[in-house]
């Protein structure tokens, strides 16, 4: 992991102070209401539909066990509402809902989709001191909120992804800091979201991001300007999902690795100048790049040209600093397994798969291979019954502390999905690690299939929401318990957004359930065929809507007919089936939205059509 | 940089020539020859289009009179004026300056070059 310097250090913990000066001023009466927002947005303060929502930054995912722990305090201690509150909360909800509403819950963190983690219930007056608390470990919620450059997210297997091209930690790590405090960029027209993967799939969907980068070797003088092998990145610019999913456009094929803060800086300054303020909704990137088109590139290239030329390229990542930030990135040394040869933990590891069914399909699920081959990457399952989808109590984070202490090497990662991930494994401690994750509920043999579903959190916290999102994932998973069943299913990407947001990335499912509102009730869009980038769903792409919103009451009977068409319909690749979004791919839609329409529980006339 | 409080705004020395550029105007169409003082105005304090401005006159035109900041002017935005290119700041109306100073005595250093400190941190640690 990135090693923070002295400078780092002072630096976070400035931030801390300046928040509580602001909080005092703004309790004071120096600062109003409007001015108080921003700045308390761009440290991650929310305030949201019963309390404040803090979101705390995790560069590119990667959480030190320390870290955990005082998430997992601040999730104890401070993630408390005042019982009154709650109570009068949970009335709210109760009233909304035709059917008993979940619980609302405290106490606890939520992962979300940009590798960050949440919390709900801190009441405002306690910021300053989690701040503190935050910032002894590093931690803090610098440009986490407001329309400026957020928290770079990348491949949950960075610099350990067996298809990997170069490791993408050290420039999401070189970007953070030039993308900290930066004094230009602090009131854009709107957020703008970067994601970065040095590996060949894409597990970090860059191409829904306003700028996607992949790390990439030269084909050579001739096509790429530089000799062949040399690392640069092919930049991708003005992806975003919200009311108008777009995917990114390739806006440049091959950017020398030591340019790109410059040709950024380029970018974000382009936008700054001609991105629209006069309609929220029009003002990311990527409505720009789709109307100016050819127009933004040139001038785009344009002001890089003058950045090189005319201001002397001061942001050119020399390859000392290169090295300086790559030294934090050696892999742990790890203990070598007292007298146990690899060929012995392999042949331990197969006996133990041979004698134990489950450990043998949580192995095939959660298991991924590494670039050190005695290690895997296990993936922690967050999604089970009886919690939402990516929620962490105070002590399930000690326990994953816990595992990552002795397994991991002090190391976890919050994945895309809303998982953690555990990076250094030993082959030879997966059993150990399986029975002791099972023990704590994270074992959950699910990874990419049906129930390891995103979900936003929805209508039950997010003032911006349309509908819920939580019963909606909780009544699909409860449907889904059976193991084979999920198995025989296979991978499939469901993504549940509870507003046109998208922060639960409905666009980019290959079943998406988005939450509308309509007269004041909630009804939900479903779409099919969307992918995020990744090797199971190819290019990225946005979903169809398969017809008029359902009730939150038809949603499951509506995936139950997808999924049932999909059984119907699917061939024999192989000896296997094929994926659900293949099938879907290769028969069309129509007769998954025949089917989707067939499940609704009234005709559709008696339906307010949303 | 120079605070000025917003009903002292209009101490113009005589003979200054002061222009002001409007927020969609690019800076570098703008004939800047025998210019003392530019003012670039924040509609909202939550646009950020001066910035940019600021920095391409001080930057890359090397501008060296007064950038001045007008409009919606608050405290917690005077130290990224600054680094901007920016030299002075008139507040708005009704905004209570006690509390300035401080900001700009809190972080001794940045990551990113600007238009002042024109190296990153990193290159400047090297150098």
């Amino acid at each position: 992991m990135y090693q923070y310097t002295d400078f780092d250090t002072r630096f976070v913990k400035l931030r801390a102070a300046q928040h509580r000066d602001q909080l005092e001023r703004w309790q004071a009466g120096q600062l109003s209401d409007d001015e108080f927002r921003p700045l308390r947005l761009q440290n991650g303060w929310y305030v949201q539909r019963y309390a404040p929502m803090l979101r705390v930054a995790v560069p590119y995912g990667e959480l030190s066990s320390a870290q955990v722990r005082v998430l997992a305090t601040i999730a104890r201690d401070y993630d408390r509402p005042d019982p009154a509150l709650l109570a009068e909360a949970q009335a709210i909800q109760d009233r909304i809902s035709p059917v008993p509403a979940p619980r609302l819950t405290a106490g606890y963190a939520h992962f979300t989709t940009r590798q960050n983690v949440q919390f709900n219930w801190i009441p405002l007056d306690r910021s300053a001191d989690v701040m503190d608390l935050l910032a002894s470990v590093h931690l803090h919620g610098i440009q986490t909120s407001g329309n400026c450059i957020r928290n770079i997210t990348s491949d949950e297997r960075a610099g350990i992804a067996v298809d990997e091209v170069a490791d993408p930690r050290p420039f999401a790590e070189i970007l953070r800091q030039w993308s900290t405090l930066h004094p230009e960029f602090a009131f854009l027209p709107r957020k703008f979201k970067i994601a970065i993967t040095g590996a060949t799939e894409d597990r970090a969907a860059t191409a829904w991001h306003d700028v996607g980068l992949h790390l990439i070797r030269s084909d050579g003088e001739a096509t790429h300007g530089v000799a062949a092998g040399e690392l640069g990145f092919k930049v991708l610019v003005g992806g975003g999902m919200g009311r108008t999913p777009v995917i990114a456009s390739t806006i440049r094929e091959f950017l020398p690795w030591h340019q790109i803060m410059n040709y950024l800086e380029a970018v974000v300054r382009v936008y700054n100048r001609w991105g629209r303020r006069d309609n929220m909704y029009k003002a990311r990137i990527k409505i720009l790049v789709k109307a100016e088109g050819q127009r933004y590139i040139d001038e785009v290239e344009a002001e890089y040209r003058d950045i090189l030329e005319r201001d002397g390229a001061p942001h050119t990542i020399s390859q000392a600093e290169l090295d300086r930030v790559t030294a934090s990135f050696v892999p742990p040394t790890l203990g070598q397994r007292a007298g146990v040869s690899a060929e012995q933990a392999d042949r331990q590891l197969r006996q133990a798969i041979d004698a134990d069914p489950l450990f043998s399909r949580w192995v095939a699920r959660n298991v991924a291979p590494h670039q050190n081959p005695a290690l895997r990457t296990v993936t922690l399952s967050f999604k089970r019954p009886g919690q939402a989808p990516g929620d962490a109590t105070a002590d399930q984070l000690d326990v994953a502390a816990d595992l990552a202490d002795r397994y991991s090497a002090g190391e976890v990662r919050v994945n895309h999905d809303q998982n953690l991930v555990l990076p250094w494994v030993a082959a030879a401690d997966l059993h150990a690690l399986y029975t002791a994750a099972r023990a704590a509920a994270f074992a959950s043999p699910n990874v990419h299939l049906l129930t390891d579903m995103i979900a936003c959190p929805g209508g039950d916290y997010c003032a911006l929401a349309n509908a819920r999102s939580i019963p909606v994932a909780a009544a699909i998973t409860e449907r889904y318990q059976d193991l084979d069943e999920l198995d025989d299913l296979g991978e499939i990407d469901l993504h549940i957004s509870g507003c046109i947001n998208s922060c639960g990335h409905h666009h980019s499912g290959h079943i998406g359930i988005l939450g509308v509102d309509k007269d004041g009730k909630e009804w939900y869009q479903v779409t099919l065929g969307g992918s995020d980038g990744s090797d199971l769903g190819g290019p990225a792409l946005a979903g169809k809507v398969v017809g008029p919103s359902f009730s939150a009451a038809e949603v499951p009977d509506v995936i139950e007919a997808i999924l049932n068409t999909y059984r119907n319909l699917r061939q024999n690749m192989d000896g296997r089936h094929e994926t659900f979004i293949t099938t879907l791919r290769r028969v069309r839609h129509e007769a998954f939205k025949a089917a989707a329409n067939g499940a609704r529980h009234a005709p559709l006339h008696s339906h307010a059509e949303a | 940089m120079k605070i000025i409080a917003n009903n002292d705004q209009n101490t113009l020395a005589s003979g200054q020539k002061v222009i002001e550029i409007q927020n969609h105007v690019d800076p570098r169409t703008v004939d800047l020859v025998g210019v003392d003082r530019i003012d670039l105005h924040f509609p909202k304090f939550t646009d950020g289009r001066a910035y940019s401005q600021a920095f391409l006159l001080r930057r890359r035109l090397g501008f060296k009179g007064e950038i001045r900041a007008t409009g919606d002017v608050l405290i917690d935005q005077l130290v990224q004026m600054q680094r901007s290119g920016f030299d002075s700041a008139v507040l708005r109306a009704g905004v209570d300056a006690s509390a300035a100073q401080r900001q700009f005595e809190r972080f001794s250093a940045f990551y990113q070059g600007d238009a002042v400190t024109p190296a990153p941190r990193f290159a400047r640690e090297a150098a």
